[in-house]
């Protein structure tokens, strides 16, 4: 339409365009309040270690069943005889007020608080490992089908197709079960099966494919590029025109992925937490402390709620800050209103 | 005035009177186009020209109702047949559009719907102005493609967009524009995207309309020739302004506005000795949010004068034309 | 039209061998532990690991082995587990696959529907506040983890709310057949099918808007404009005609993912004896044999849904089905 700004064409993105992006996003009330609620959030998990003892007064780790806590001058037990007519069994302590126990205790009478901030280091560690590392990977393996084409093109968008045929999670659990007991060796390294290593290659591996497409379908569009075609006519080494004429533009499309990969992975690591096949005991993550409440989910809901809203925020704020992200950077908006 | 148009009588069609269409822009509003007055009449070929970016396209969508960015102002009047057509509600609107005003646009490839036939998407607009069985629409489709040289109309009807020509494309696009017996056709660029061979026989096709259909048309084009060969009269834009107006025949002997001349320049006379290099106009077209005060053609002038930081009025400049030109009746383009 | 027919057939047998390779590979050539020991499961007796050895050819080499493996899953169908009484694999898979199926089937009419109504809702009234809810109320849906979701569910309906008109027709955990008694088996799926669905319509209502929003900008939209037909007649004949192409072909692959094994969490969570759960319990067991063949099940169900798909696409789209 004729409200075109033309605007040169530029060969890699400039500056500017990083700098109008920011803008865009900084003007984005959504996509502020969720990289604020995600600041927080983070924050408060890595953190934990400096200050969760002092608040919260127990160990997260190590169960308590035995003990009991003194609120309101009153000592209570952390175990208490459960509400039903008979009082059989023992339920744990609910929510309390207090900064002990700020939403009970779980099945080993371990303080939910604390361990939500324990359990959240490991998730949000282990979803940003992967997706750094599963973008890595994909740019790697994209970059090389988009670029050199032809045969490894072929080659490599096949071996995706398999991978992706796959259902995500099957393949997950699959790759974990095979690790879950003697961990992973690969010639002189062997990496013990409660490491965190072993989720975060996992979900990075198999998240490969839904990342590599896009990159690759870039750096095609890109290869086809004038200035690219310039490039090379002009005897550019390849590797330099890789670097500093593919690369850059790219990026835009790992940072549009970046926290949208986080997202899946953190759903991922939850749900193999969940099977007990990702983080493994004594560890916590959201994942393995909703499995702990499934079995106390009618008596005490918090203990399998407050760990599943904490994966619903953030995945949330990353969801809104992914959007956010695509539409300050959108790529397709850039060409059409160049045209 | 009274200016005798070969082909039609002297009752107005459609009369535009001071239509602005401006848009915020960081804060403020930028103007596309702005004070665009004309009238067409019954019959009349008027050609719309200018260099891209130049308003066309906009006064034609806003005719049209088409325009719907957000934000975007439109101000002034459009009377289609004494009817306002500026702030006339979408209901009423929608009557209007395909049935009395119908446009062409500039590319036949993607003016179809892809996954239906070109007969279906004919079929369709009739059937949305009349009350028509399927089976008639599809008779008056064939029949109408026909009429546009299409071969085997029957069986072009039911093909796809994506297997039929570009040309073939550009037929059924301007029948389906046809399809309701409009009184004003809009062709946005109908051959821009087309082979110079298949060029001359839609814009043929589009010239004898009026007397087949009797319908007038309303020709946007970037290009010179094009203006010559179909149109009654011409409307020269620039930078969202008018830059001259006239018939066609005596704007071409005499342009009085110099961005006029400098367009007619640009084209490779017919006859004598052809110039060595044809004559360019340097510079480009300002945006629309960076447009000098004054005329908007000054910076690109070579007769420019201090007189010309203000904007000039569009005003009589002999034998019916009008200019937007302070020295436009000086006669001093004649060099 | 028949060479095209053809060559995807010939695609097709490609990327199902690869994917038996790949998932042979994973389960037998991963570098860690012994296959052996893998197999056999837990605290397995020194008889029964050299069972193991001799059965599935861990003495021979890796084409050998392979080899093997797909006659007992394909062939002879005698894939047999180890960890869990030494059952048969393949008429354990096969008996919970109704259960998958009506899980799976009822919750896509639920995704298809609402996903629909959701995205072109929006589209229609892009950037207004009801566009911005939806938006929102989908990206929700996407962020939440299927399995908590369901807890919360049962949480809600069987024991905060059951007592209300609202819920207390809603039975507990567990699966009626369809054969048996339909009021039962609908009543069982409904909530199931419901949380199965929110991510789906979460996605599938994103990506419906974003394509109706994206074709907005196109020629061809303007035209059905200027011919002046309905804003709704343009939106859905024009609109969403066009995006079904994209939605068919997605859709299809994420059902049949869900058949294969992809609900696995959502019948763990609510007691659905199907194909995911039957993995479940392979998994609790480390009963290799099963996890593997319902792998292998899964993916050859995608890919045979894949080619499902392309035909649907040469339905859809009249440009693919001149070869373009």
């Amino acid at each position: 339409m004729t409200t075109d700004l033309q605007t040169p064409a530029s060969p890699a993105p400039s500056v500017s365009l990083w700098r109008q992006a920011a803008r865009t996003l900084l003007a984005d009330k959504g996509s502020m309040t969720a990289l604020a609620v995600l600041c927080i959030i983070v924050l408060a998990c890595l953190l934990a270690p400096l200050y969760a003892h002092y608040v919260a007064h127990t160990d997260a780790f190590a169960s308590n069943v035995a003990g009991s806590i003194v609120l309101n001058g009153h000592e209570v037990d952390i175990m208490q005889p459960n509400d039903n007519p008979l009082h059989l069994g023992l339920s744990p302590i609910g929510p309390t007020g207090h900064t002990a126990y700020l939403l009970g205790a779980d099945s080993q009478g371990r303080d939910i608080a604390a361990r939500l901030l324990y359990g959240g280091r490991n998730s949000l560690m282990i979803s940003a490992c992967a997706a750094v590392l599963c973008l890595f990977l994909s740019t790697l393996v994209g970059v090389t089908a988009g670029y050199f084409g032809g045969i490894t093109d072929s080659i490599l968008s096949r071996l995706m197709d398999i991978m992706w045929a796959v259902p995500v999670y099957l393949f997950a659990i699959s790759l974990s079960i095979i690790t879950v007991r003697h961990g992973l060796q690969i010639g002189p390294f062997t990496i013990e099966a409660d490491n965190l290593l072993i989720p975060i290659i996992i979900i990075a591996l198999v998240y490969v494919p839904y990342a590599a497409r896009p990159v690759r379908g870039r750096v095609m569009v890109l290869r086809q590029a004038e200035f690219v075609t310039a490039a090379r006519c002009l005897g550019v080494p390849q590797w330099r025109v890789l670097l500093f004429d593919i690369l850059p533009n790219v990026l835009i499309t790992l940072v549009v992925l970046g926290p949208l990969l986080m997202a899946l992975s953190l759903l991922a690591e939850s749900a193999l937490s969940f099977l007990s096949l990702g983080v493994q005991a004594p560890a916590a993550s959201w994942g393995t402390m909703i499995q702990d409440g499934e079995g106390l989910i009618y008596s005490r809901p918090v203990v399998a709620i407050a760990p599943g809203l904490a994966i619903v925020f953030v995945v949330l704020a990353l969801n809104i800050l992914g959007d956010g992200l695509r539409d300050a950077l959108d790529i397709r908006n850039a060409t059409r209103r160049s045209r | 005035m009274a200016v005798n148009f070969p082909h039609s009588t002297s009752q107005p069609l459609l009369e535009v009177k001071d239509l602005c269409v401006s848009i915020p822009s960081y804060g403020r509003s930028v103007a596309l186009i702005e004070h665009i007055s004309f009238t067409l009449r019954e019959r009349e070929i008027l050609g719309l020209v200018g260099e891209s970016g130049s308003g066309k396209s906009v006064t034609a969508t806003a005719i049209m109702g088409l325009l719907d960015t957000p934000g975007l102002k439109i101000t002034g009047s459009v009377r289609f047949r004494g009817q306002e057509l500026v702030g006339l509600s979408a209901r009423k609107m929608r009557a209007i559009r395909g049935r009395d005003i119908a446009m062409i646009f500039q590319d036949p490839m993607t003016a179809f719907t892809p996954v239906y036939t070109v007969g279906w998407q004919i079929d369709e607009q009739i059937m949305a102005h009349e009350r028509l069985s399927r089976k008639q629409a599809r008779e008056r489709t064939v029949q109408l493609l026909a009429e546009m040289g299409v071969p085997d109309p029957t069986r072009t009807a039911n093909r796809y967009p994506h297997q039929l020509s570009g040309g073939l494309r550009q037929r059924a696009v301007i029948a389906m524009a046809l399809s309701c017996n409009p009184t004003l056709l809009i062709a946005d660029e109908p051959t821009t995207a087309l082979d110079v061979t298949v060029q001359a026989q839609i814009l043929e096709l589009i010239s004898t309309l009026r007397d087949t259909h009797g319908s007038s048309v309303l020709l946007i084009t970037h290009d010179m020739g094009v203006v010559a060969e179909t149109c009654d009269s011409v409307m020269v834009l620039y930078s969202g302004r008018i830059a001259e107006t006239g018939l066609a025949e005596a704007l071409f002997a005499h342009p009085r506005h110099p961005y006029t001349t400098a367009l007619l320049n640009s084209i490779p006379p017919f006859y004598g000795e052809r110039p060595h290099r044809l004559p360019a106009i340097a510079g480009t077209p300002p945006a629309p949010h960076e447009r000098p005060a004054g005329c908007a053609f000054s910076p690109r002038c070579h007769d420019a004068q201090t007189i010309c930081s203000t904007i000039p009025p569009l005003s009589p400049a002999g034998n019916g034309q009008q200019a937007a030109c302070f020295f436009s009746t000086s006669g001093q383009q004649e060099h | 039209m028949l060479s095209a027919f053809l060559r995807r057939v010939g695609q097709t047998l490609i990327v199902l061998f690869g994917i038996s390779v790949l998932v042979f590979l994973v389960f037998f050539a991963t570098p860690g532990a012994d296959p052996t020991a893998r197999i056999a499961g837990r605290n397995a007796s020194p008889q029964t690991m050299e069972k193991v050895r001799h059965e599935y050819g861990f003495d021979r080499p890796l084409p050998f082995q392979y080899a093997t493996m797909m006659k007992k899953l394909f062939i002879t169908r005698d894939l047999t587990s180890y960890a869990n009484r030494g059952e048969q694999v393949v008429p354990e898979i096969i008996q919970a696959a109704p259960v998958t199926l009506s899980l799976v089937c009822g919750s896509a009419v639920i995704w298809l529907i609402v996903s629909v109504a959701m995205g072109t809702l929006a589209a229609a009234m892009k950037g207004s506040w009801v566009d911005r809810t939806l938006i929102m109320l989908g990206l929700v849906g996407i962020s939440m983890p299927v399995f908590w979701l369901g807890q919360v569910a049962n949480l809600i309906s069987l024991s905060r709310y059951h007592d209300t008109w609202l819920f207390s027709w809603v039975p507990g955990p567990g699966y009626v057949p369809l054969t048996q008694n339909p009021l039962a088996w609908f009543k069982a799926l409904v909530i199931p099918w419901c949380v199965l669905a929110v991510m789906f319509i979460g996605i599938y209502s994103r990506i419906l808007r974003a394509d109706l929003v994206a074709l907005a900008q196109e020629d061809f939209m303007r035209t059905a404009r200027a011919k002046g037909l309905s804003p709704a007649r343009i939106l859905v004949f024009h609109g969403l005609r066009t995006s079904a192409i994209t939605y068919v072909s997605l859709f299809g692959l994420d059902f049949a993912q869900l058949l294969g094994g992809g609900a696995l969490l959502t019948e763990v969570v609510f007691g659905l004896p199907g194909v995911g759960r039957l993995t479940y319990q392979a998994l609790t067991n480390l009963d290799l044999p099963l996890i593997m063949a319902t792998v292998m099940y899964s993916a050859t169900f995608v890919v045979l849904a894949n080619a499902v798909v392309d035909i649907l696409y040469i339905l859809l789209d009249p440009r693919v089905r001149d070869g373009r």
